[in-house]
């Protein structure tokens, strides 16, 4: 009905519509990474440090900007000067939105190659977004993958929280072979395709770091890449296993000070939510330390990795390994940001259109992952284009999966959803109520200012863990038709 | 479950109408910070703060406290009530929004928030529904249901009005949004009610005279056919109706002859000039040759514009008055309100929204030159546009609008093959004037953009778009009184001697079988010709 390319170039005009709304502190970011690749050499990159915005994504992703900025020159030389802290001229403004735009046709480029139904559209805080490892592995060139995802990994390392499944894939389905029942064949080991793969990352890892172990730099770009000395939370609680940590702490803090179990002394103050990233303790249970997460997350991604490993059934196993990983660093890693949510979402939509199972937990998903991402738009001249993009998104996702699925409408459930879903899901309408409306009506929002997060993020999280333990039981009963007669 | 598909269909445009409306709406508004006037933003802020501080009685006149120079109140009473409404919300929000004298000139991130809700309000509760309302029971005539989903879209994405309401800043959908709520009420054969509708469009805005003589001719004529079956009572009833609604509308203002004489001359200020900046109207057209204000008097140029306007809405009205269709009635709210445009007194750029509405309702029939209307009468607007910083979301949406057209009408290819050689040619030269004409525009506005005017000509660019546009508008207004003439006589003479209260909507159902029919015939014999 509605052509790709006009598809593409009407949400880059639509995207050009936004040119005005709110700027996050992203926006600065960028802005000072551009100003700090274009006027001072490389080896004070990762030493900068006039603003608070810090250089802390991989080289490439520096040189990114380095060649971004040679553009912004000609918009507005006085964005590139690293003194400029939140400096935001019309032409800066213009300039990051273009390039937003221009950048996101790397996006659409990806969606494309997939032959995607539909463009999910991800969430604008002026952040470049490079989502193009997933669709490469599905034309099976897998050493272009390797090359890719190495290269992706120099751009931003959070994606490092999804190379086990992408090793584990490639190992397995590359250097060794399947026999016909599925079955590994420890003879097919091809010591060439090993050497192939590991000469093509290490001579990414090579080109991008390379500079920096020449200056002996790697100990300090290192410190700006992990920060372990932010809080376990972000400011507002993503929604994951903490959220509902930190919730069943401060209910037993609560309750623990009325029944007078425990002295109030103990207890730190109530500022888990205060705005501020920073460090906290919890008050009644342990409070957790970065090995602790790392440990979980691990632990969590360990069996999806084994089903990977013992039934690969082509690509849509690695997806659903490679969504299960993404899930268990956002369910118990370390300061995880809500944005990261999007690595779930955009690989389960690649599943949705193949199987109903898939479909389901997709539809689950987006709607609230979305919905768990309104907090970060807080600004009320956006909380219109908030509600009618996620509208827009979970309406079309619904009609169109429901189409494709041959699933018909109901009068006691959405398509593809049980009732008790249903229900779940369109709490989320009086909960914006309450939180956007009803907060201030009930005039609390002075007592308690942090109330609607909270809210959000636990009601939140109790879906996105449903949708984890459900996704789970799919992969590992989903099981390749040949693998069960054994 | 078809139905909760189509609902969703619905939501989903709806939805996205919304989006793109909310996303102008950060854009600036007219006279964002330009002292000491401001623009139409700071007009709609003043009026509230009148009528929420002022009793009625002083709304419309000069006093200490109302200085009329400065932008008195010169809309109907509708929109005097409309402005209290959201004073009285106002005045509870932040008291200073609406304060007495001191408020002049107030802008704040918050205050520009709480208008554009105003506008996003009143759009929800009339306009939408009112194209949702119109198409909807429109649909049993179109062929298949897409037509309706892209009419709908088409409708609620049409660039001007969003330009306009939520970037310019002005509340058009109301009283546009009744206007369509009248024409569906009357295309479901609810007389009374589509003329109260009306007559509530007309007391939120004057402008909606545009409108009001194919109102008139159409229900008076078809009263006047039916004399014999209930026409007469029908016309009592109507005229009514409108009576009452005026009367309840202007009620606080009727109190004495120079009240109502006041705000009647409020509502028509002809010691204006013949047209505000540069409308693409035939005067402003024929100002690069003649100058008219030094040329003739103020009087004689109104008569002149007075006499003109009459002519030009004659043929249209005649024939309706004479003919009564629901069909020709559509037709004729465009040349009408074209003809006022071309030729009334006072004209202001903006007015051309009400035109282009009604080209709107037409678009089930003729897309194409529908669509074609509505690109121009956006541009005609690109001065003003610019002015209020309006420039990325109007290119933007022009290139969005484009678009959907385009891929809402594919077939505007595919059956080419099935026409003779008469009508393909037609068709080509259509294309192809469109393409020169869309080539033109994007020309202008480049122009426009980018190149300085020459110092001797500072209005050159503006001029040139308001002729550029005119002589389209010329065109339109020409292929539409062509299109009211040819409108399928023969049948509609038939069936409206019989067609009665409940005959009109089913005129549309039978014109539509009947060129279905004789297409499948004409397709038929072609294939048994290929065999």
């Amino acid at each position: 009905m509605i052509g790709f390319w006009s598809m593409a170039v009407g949400i880059s005009l639509f995207k050009l519509l936004l040119l005005p709304s709110y700027k996050s502190t992203d926006f600065d970011v960028h802005r000072n990474w551009l100003a700090i690749t274009h006027s001072l050499p490389v080896r004070k990159w990762y030493f900068e440090s006039t603003s608070e915005w810090t250089l802390d994504y991989p080289p490439f992703f520096a040189w990114f900007e380095c060649l971004l900025s040679q553009f912004a020159v000609l918009f507005d030389p006085e964005m590139l000067k690293v003194e400029n802290v939140d400096y935001r001229s019309y032409a800066t403004i213009l300039f990051q939105q273009l390039s937003v735009i221009v950048t996101d046709l790397v996006y659409v480029y990806g969606v494309k190659e997939f032959c995607a139904l539909f463009v999910s559209k991800t969430r604008k805080s002026s952040e470049k977004e490079d989502i193009l490892q997933s669709p490469v592995i599905y034309q099976g060139r897998n050493m272009s993958a390797a090359f890719w995802f190495a290269t992706l990994l120099n751009f931003k390392h959070i994606y490092l929280y999804i190379a086990p499944a992408y090793f584990v894939y490639l190992l397995r389905c590359y250097v060794f072979q399947s026999n016909e029942e599925g079955r590994i064949k420890w003879r097919s080991f091809s010591i060439l395709r090993l050497i192939g793969l590991g000469i093509i990352v290490i001579a990414v890892f090579t080109l991008s770091l390379g500079p920096f172990i020449i200056l002996n730099q790697i100990p300090q770009l290192l410190s700006r890449l992990f920060p372990f000395k932010r809080g376990l939370c972000h400011a507002y609680w993503a929604p994951n296993f903490w959220a509902m940590y930190n919730i069943v702490d401060k209910g037993l803090s609560v309750t623990g000070t009325r029944l007078k179990l425990f002295s109030v002394k103990n207890i730190t103050t109530a500022t888990m939510t205060g705005g501020l990233v920073q460090e906290f303790d919890h008050s009644v249970l342990p409070s957790i330390s970065p090995i602790i997460t790392l440990i979980l997350s691990t632990v969590s991604m360990l069996p999806s990795l084994f089903i990977l490993w013992s039934q690969p059934k082509g690509v849509q196993s690695f997806v659903r390994a490679l969504i299960l990983c993404a899930f268990g660093s956002f369910m118990f890693g370390w300061h995880v940001h809500e944005k990261a949510i999007l690595m779930i979402i955009i690989p389960l939509s690649l599943l949705a259109i193949d199987e109903k199972k898939d479909a389901q937990i997709f539809l689950f998903m987006s709607t609230i992952g979305h919905y768990s991402l309104f907090p970060l738009l807080y600004t009320q001249f956006e909380s219109p284009i908030k509600i009618c993009l996620l509208v827009l998104t979970t309406l079309f996702n619904f009609t169109s999966l429901a189409n494709v699925h041959r699933e018909a409408w109901s009068y006691t459930s959405l398509p593809l959803l049980s009732t008790i879903e249903s229900i779940y899901l369109l709490g989320v309408i009086p909960l914006e109520l309450y939180s956007s409306i009803g907060h201030y009506i009930l005039g609390l929002n002075h007592t308690l200012p942090f109330l609607p997060l909270l809210l959000t993020s636990v009601y939140c999280s109790i879906g996105v863990i449903y949708c984890w333990i459900k996704f789970y039981m799919l992969s590992y009963s989903d099981k390749p038709k040949y693998g069960k007669q054994h | 479950m078809l139905k909760m598909e189509n609902w969703s269909i619905k939501a989903l445009t709806c939805s996205f109408a919304l989006l793109i409306r909310w996303s102008v709406s950060f854009f600036d508004y007219s006279g964002a910070g330009k002292t000491p006037m401001y623009g139409d933003y700071e007009a709609q802020r003043h009026w509230q703060e009148i009528t929420v501080n002022l009793p009625v009685k002083e709304w419309y006149v000069n006093s200490t406290n109302n200085d009329l120079m400065y932008w008195g109140l010169d809309y109907p009473p509708l929109t005097a009530y409309h402005s209290f409404l959201c004073g009285i919300v106002a005045k509870y929000i932040n008291p200073d929004w609406v304060a007495l004298n001191t408020s002049r000139g107030y802008e704040s991130y918050q205050h520009k928030l709480f208008m554009r809700y105003t506008v996003f309000l009143a759009d929800i509760l009339i306009y939408i529904p009112a194209v949702l309302w119109i198409f909807n029971s429109r649909k049993q005539s179109s062929n298949d249901s897409y037509s309706f989903i892209k009419c709908i879209l088409l409708t609620l994405l049409y660039p001007g009005l969003i330009l306009i309401d939520y970037g310019h800043f002005q509340y058009n959908c109301i009283s546009l949004g009744f206007t369509i709520m009248a024409v569906a009420s009357l295309a479901n054969c609810h007389d009374v009610i589509g003329s109260i509708l009306f007559c509530l469009a007309l007391n939120y805005k004057q402008m909606e005279l545009y409108h009001a003589i194919p109102f008139f001719c159409f229900l008076l004529g078809s009263c006047l056919r039916d004399i014999k079956h209930g026409g007469f009572f029908r016309l009592i009833k109507i005229g009514f109706g409108v009576i009452v609604t005026f009367g309840i509308c202007w009620a606080p203002f009727l109190y004495s002859i120079e009240s109502t004489q006041q705000v009647v001359h409020r509502l028509f200020p002809f010691a204006r000039g013949i047209f505000e900046d540069k409308v693409s109207n035939v005067w402003c057209a024929l100002s690069v040759v003649i100058k008219w204000k030094q040329v003739f008097t103020r009087d004689r140029i109104l008569l002149m514009c007075l006499g003109s306007t009459l002519i030009g809405v004659l043929p249209s009205s005649i024939d309706l008055l004479f003919r009564p269709s629901f069909k020709k009635f559509r037709y004729s709210l465009v040349n009408c309100s074209m003809a006022f445009f071309l030729f009334s007194f006072q004209v202001h750029e903006k007015s051309i929204l009400i035109p282009a509405i009604s080209v709107c309702l037409l678009l089930p029939d003729h897309p194409f030159w529908c669509f074609w209307f509505l690109q121009i009468s956006t541009f005609s607007m690109l001065p003003l546009l610019i002015k209020d910083g309006l420039l990325i979301p109007y290119i933007s949406l022009m290139i969005i609008y484009g678009m959907l057209y385009y891929n809402f009408n594919p077939g505007n290819n595919v059956d080419t093959r099935q026409k003779s050689d008469s009508t393909l040619w037609i068709y080509i030269t259509e294309r192809l004037m469109f393409c020169i004409s869309t080539v033109g525009v994007v020309i202008l506005t480049l122009a426009t953009v980018l190149v300085p005017p020459p110092e001797r000509l500072p209005d050159l660019f503006p001029l040139v778009i308001s002729v550029y546009s005119c002589g389209h508008f010329i065109l339109f207004t020409l292929y539409f009184h062509y299109c009211q003439f040819t409108v399928n006589t023969g049948i509609s003479n038939k069936q409206s001697i019989k067609s009665d209260h409940n005959g009109k909507s089913k005129l549309d159902n039978t014109e539509s079988v009947k060129s279905k029919i004789a297409k499948s015939k004409y397709v038929k014999i072609k294939k048994k010709k290929q065999q």
